[in-house]
């Protein structure tokens, strides 16, 4: 195996690649509770040529490859299930080109959101990208392979939706262009042309590995505000998230519903982002969705928090620290969570049996949503954290987990970004033919089957 | 469980019916005024529980001392009228209940309440503040904002508790830094027949004693200061002089103005709670433009609810926020 150590160390130099075990157990594990696997070898390239040479590589000696970004996604897909090279991307972070006017930007794969959200904020302060609120190294092509979603995503949808094209390394090592940019110098949109980027988003590293993504950009409004919406019947939660979203003024609507603090048990609280250039776009917002939730303050079943200005920071801030601090609550270091897929009109059901699933199984856990598009779906979080030196407690997140996936199908939803065993529960119910068909794509682009093996396979 | 100390004999023989008549909320003839003051003395349902937006000044307003506004909170408790959406009322009940595990403090000097507000514990340091012990937490918070929610029945319920707890510290004396605090103990409690075992001591009264003490490092100020009285003060007017003194000491003067005295206006958090977002909004609009129009430099605030909720408007309209405590300290040259 020491021909493959020197041959990476040919493509990237000896300080970006390594055996040793000390790095590779880093590499082996992610926050979530699949089990450790270790690779053989991780390699970190600088430029879409190394990449493809790495591609090339693992063709000719049929090793397994493993694209990693931040490596948060929490739900093992960049564990090697079968071992091979793990190729971290982060040191393709370059932020190559942003087109003001047609607002996109063009980056390195492995940027992660944080340094985007910074340059952007110092170079380009009138635009910004939608941030999910994973911890600010988490990259921005891990986040489109998972069909990530985050602050913006209400007004524009899922992460993936804002990608105007990408250059791809194939499994086979072909460097393609997908989108405008593969006939013309701008990368502005994938139509007019047939949409191949639908081969690569939303396929885990499974059919190649993003090298340059075009993302688009969307007009940063500085004056920020938040609306705390309370209420405490689940039941009302879609025709409330109907009403907000008809008025077309909010930005990012959440919805917690986490036992702790002890005074939130019960309760569901919305949150509303809203954006304006002055105070009276924002106070135009402010009044629009007031009146859309008027008969439920009429009738005392919900009315906003009144929260003092000093204290809406917590709410307000891109990302929200609020979830990686739970994600840590446990001080074990594990976390993990089933990010449902789903009609918003399932939150009642999803809300229940997030609580009764959890309790049931006695895991220190977390319910919320993210509403994504005009209400078309939810991303519903059920979210436990654990601590990963007691197996008892990952045993028990691993249980809750299980039993979650189940019920999201059962209610008609798909678990997002989902580890091994839900993958499983997924392929189980899915069309034969949607089933066969992502065999011959894959099978079609890898021939050798070495992009991310084990995971979206049939066992 | 404790009766409300309410006569509508007196009411019987009120000419003025001043609780109503200078309601700055809801507007009466002195006809209607008696009907619907007849009404919530017979125990009947009346527009005034609907509209009232909790100001607490009848209770100022009433010169017999009859207490009409913890009538009103109790009468609207037992029709079930919620001023206040029911989650917020629930979310806030809960989250202010006592964690009933009080552990007794020892207190050393002076026991000086901090109620529910430890962030601004580190701006009690200082001079005037030396050979004070602070207590604060929810098992000693005074809980007398569920008078804006129509739930007296939890203050009924909590007060006695919190009174012994802070008995239970051996103190003869409590200062009390949030206003609401004093007048629970100085108001509320007497008028439910609530027995205080302690002295409560105003904030105003303590800052001026240990002005007093310190009389020689004092440097007058000179500001013109817009006055922010809060709700609390309604309940115990007779604070009212304290603070013209405590001005006098360190050479503010509080401007004359419409909304001050015996007709302030609310600082607009609870309006907002209940979502009367529309009146909080032209309130505070009238409010500051008042202060404004007064000449004042700094708005002065006495409670820290309405500093949270009001500081950063008054500070874009141009006026500094300052707690009155944070005042008397600039007074004897010490940092804010
Ligand atoms: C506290 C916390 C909060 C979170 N909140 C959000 C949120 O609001 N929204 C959200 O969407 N997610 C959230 N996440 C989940 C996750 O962290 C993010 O989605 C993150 O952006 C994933 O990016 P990554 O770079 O870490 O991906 P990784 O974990 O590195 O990879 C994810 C997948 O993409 C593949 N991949 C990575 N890079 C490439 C590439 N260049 N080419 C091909 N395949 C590749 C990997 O093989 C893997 O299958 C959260 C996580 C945490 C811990
Ligand atoms: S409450 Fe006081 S002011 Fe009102 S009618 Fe009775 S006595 Fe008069
Ligand atoms: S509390 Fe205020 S609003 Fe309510 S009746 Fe009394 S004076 Fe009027």
């Amino acid at each position: 195996m020491d021909r493959v150590y020197n041959a990476l160390k040919e493509i990237v130099g000896e300080r970006f690649v390594s055996n040793q075990q000390e790095e590779l157990y880093l590499y082996s594990r992610d926050p979530g509770t699949m089990d450790p696997v270790w690779p053989d070898y991780v390699v970190m390239p600088a430029s879409t040529e190394e990449v493809q040479k790495i591609v090339m590589l693992a063709n000719q000696e049929k090793i397994p490859l493993v694209p990693q970004g931040g490596g948060l996604v929490l739900s093992g897909l960049t564990i090697p299930l079968k071992g091979g090279i793990l190729v971290d991307m982060k040191r393709m972070n370059r932020i190559i080109e942003v087109n003001k006017n047609s607002r996109y930007v063009i980056v390195e794969a492995g940027c992660s959101h944080g340094l985007l959200q910074s340059y952007l904020n110092q170079n380009y302060p009138d635009l910004r990208h939608s941030l999910p609120d994973s911890p600010p190294i988490s990259t921005v092509g891990g986040n489109v392979c998972i069909h990530g979603s985050g602050h913006l995503s209400q007004v524009y949808g899922f992460h993936s939706d804002m990608v105007n094209g990408m250059e791809v390394v194939l499994p086979t090592g072909e460097i393609c262009k997908i989108g405008s940019c593969s006939t013309s110098p701008y990368w502005f949109a994938r139509a007019p042309l047939p949409d191949l980027a639908g081969l690569f988003l939303g396929w885990f590293g499974t059919t190649g590995i993003m090298t340059k993504i075009s993302l688009k950009l969307y007009p940063h409004k500085r004056m920020k505000d938040v609306m705390l919406f309370l209420t405490e019947n689940p039941e009302y939660i879609s025709d409330i998230i109907y009403k907000v979203t008809d008025t077309e003024v909010a930005e990012d609507i959440t919805i917690s519903c986490a036992p702790k603090p002890d005074w939130m048990d019960g309760f569901q609280l919305t949150s509303i982002a809203i954006v304006g250039r002055n105070k009276a776009e924002l106070d135009f917002k402010f009044r629009t969705i007031r009146s859309a939730l008027a008969s439920y303050i009429d009738s005392r079943e919900g009315g906003f928090m009144y929260m003092p200005p000093a204290m809406k920071h917590n709410f307000t801030e891109v990302p929200l620290r609020s979830t990686a601090r739970f994600a840590d609550v446990k001080k074990g270091g594990g976390f993990e969570y089933v990010g449902a897929i789903m009609p918003v009109d399932k939150f009642p059901d999803a809300y229940r049996a997030g609580h009764e699933i959890a309790q049931r199984c006695e895991t220190t856990y977390s319910l919320s949503a993210r509403i994504i598009g005009r209400a078309h779906c939810m991303m519903f979080s059920c979210a436990y954290a654990f601590n990963r030196a007691d197996k008892a407690d990952v045993d028990r997140a691993k249980q809750a987990l299980h039993e979650t996936n189940k019920a999201v199908l059962e209610l008609g939803g798909i678990p997002w970004k989902a580890e091994f065993p839900a993958q499983q529960l997924i392929l189980e119910r899915m069309d034969p033919n949607t089933l066969r068909l992502m065999e011959q794509v894959r099978k079609l682009m890898d021939p050798n089957g070495i992009m991310n093996p084990g995971n979206w396979e049939v066992k | 469980m404790y009766e409300l100390k309410f006569d509508p004999e007196l009411c019987a023989s009120c000419e003025t019916i001043d609780c109503l008549m200078k309601c700055q909320y809801i507007s009466f003839d002195l006809q209607t005024a008696r009907e619907e003051r007849d009404r919530l003395n017979r125990g009947e349902d009346s527009f005034v529980l609907h509209d009232c937006v909790t100001c607490y000044a009848c209770e100022e307003y009433c010169q017999f001392g009859n207490h009409p506004f913890y009538q009103i909170v109790d009468l609207q408790e037992e029709k079930g009228i919620w001023p206040t959406p029911k989650p917020i009322v629930h979310s806030q009940i809960k989250m202010y209940s006592p964690k009933g595990t009080f552990e007794p403090k020892e207190v050393e000097g002076t026991a000086f309440n901090m109620c529910l507000f430890p962030d601004f514990r580190d701006s009690i340091k200082g001079k005037l503040f030396e050979d004070t012990t602070q207590l604060f937490g929810r098992d000693l918070f005074c809980n007398l904002v569920y008078l804006h929610y129509a739930k007296a029945s939890v203050i009924r319920e909590r007060v006695p508790q919190i009174i012994k707890n802070f008995a239970s510290c051996g103190i003869q004396e409590l200062v009390c830094f949030h206003d609401e605090c004093y007048a629970t103990y100085k108001s509320w409690a007497p008028a439910y027949g609530i027995e205080v075992p302690f002295k409560p001591v105003h904030l105003f009264q303590f800052l001026i004693d240990r002005l007093k003490e310190n009389r020689s490092a004092i440097k007058k100020l000179g500001f013109k200061v817009a006055y922010q009285r809060p709700c609390s003060t309604r309940l115990v007017p007779e604070t009212e002089p304290m603070l013209d003194e405590l001005f006098e000491l360190i050479g503010v003067d509080r401007v004359p103005r419409k909304y001050d005295r015996e007709t302030p206006l609310c600082c607009g958090a609870i309006m907002r709670a209940s979502g009367r977002e529309e009146l909080a909004d032209e309130i505070n609009k009238k409010n500051i433009e008042d202060m404004l129009d007064a000449g004042a430099s700094l708005c002065v605030f006495n409670c820290q609810g309405c500093y949270a909720a009001m500081g950063e408007m008054v500070a874009q309209a141009g006026l500094r926020p300052i707690l009155v405590h944070d005042l008397c300290k600039l007074a004897i040259g010490e940092k804010v």
